[in-house]
């Protein structure tokens, strides 16, 4: 596989499989969401995918892949909330900043970029079907 | 050979296969920071390739980069709906070069069997 040119199939599953770790992400988030912690350093922090294109030089074409999954940098929230097992000495509770809105829209986006590369896929093998079969 | 009995076909089906992957390339990266469109001048391309260019430089000499209407914060300069037109144009194209090809082929088999 390494040392052939890249398919466009190749492109299509590297796409998808980037796709699917962004969505898997957003997922994480979510369900991570309202989730409390006793410290602001200790509550859960959104993870993002970060996606940068993979030239392949003897075919041309760019496929993606996934470099690294940073954690969000945004200041968790404190509640006053003194009878919960996780308070600390002020009371306080650390709420995960999870945007539960931004977590769905970046689902939604993610299910569209996926599916725009099996149609694209699926467009490209129907071509490739009709080249092979002779009349 | 080839490029007697099928005439410009053969380099236009060559370059269409070609562009196929390079839109294919955009529509994977539409969501990575930075990422520039690109596309072929299929006309010049071809006009390259009729002349005796390679294939490579060909491809090479007519690739440019996609003009956004709109582009994002990222430096991405992907538009899906541009991309997804391109790609149906670029296939509805493949399909008429396909059925040329194949009328060719056809009529030296039936010049070969003596129908």
């Amino acid at each position: 596989m390494a040392d052939q040119p890249m398919s466009i199939f190749a492109l299509a599953q590297r796409g998808m499989s980037a796709q699917l770790v962004r969505m898997n992400a957003a997922a994480s988030n979510l369900s991570n969401a309202g989730s409390l912690a006793r410290s602001e350093g200790e509550a859960y922090r959104p993870l993002r995918a970060v996606f940068a294109q993979e030239l392949d030089a003897r075919s041309g074409l760019s496929s993606v892949r996934v470099t690294q999954m940073m954690r969000e940098d945004t200041p968790a929230t404190s509640r006053h909330e003194p009878g919960h097992p996780l308070a600390d000495e002020n009371g306080n509770v650390w709420v995960s900043p999870v945007n539960e809105t931004a977590e769905m829209v970046e689902i939604m986006e993610s299910a569209r970029h996926y599916q725009n590369l099996v149609e694209a896929m699926q467009t490209a093998k129907q071509l490739m079907l009709e080249t092979m079969r002779s009349s | 050979m080839s490029e007697s009995i099928f005439g410009i076909h053969a380099s236009a089906l060559e370059l269409r296969s070609q562009r196929m992957g390079l839109i294919a390339s955009n529509i994977a990266n539409a969501a990575t920071p930075g990422y520039k469109a690109k596309d072929i001048d299929f006309a010049s391309a071809l006009a390259a390739r009729q002349s005796g260019a390679s294939r490579e430089s060909a491809m090479a000499g007519a690739t440019l980069y996609r003009v956004p209407v709109m582009p994002s914060m990222d430096g991405n300069t992907v538009e899906l709906s541009t991309e997804q037109m391109a790609f149906a144009e670029n296939a509805v194209g493949y399909s008429a070069t396909l059925s040329f090809i194949k009328g060719r082929a056809e009529t030296l088999s039936r010049a070969l069997k003596g129908q």
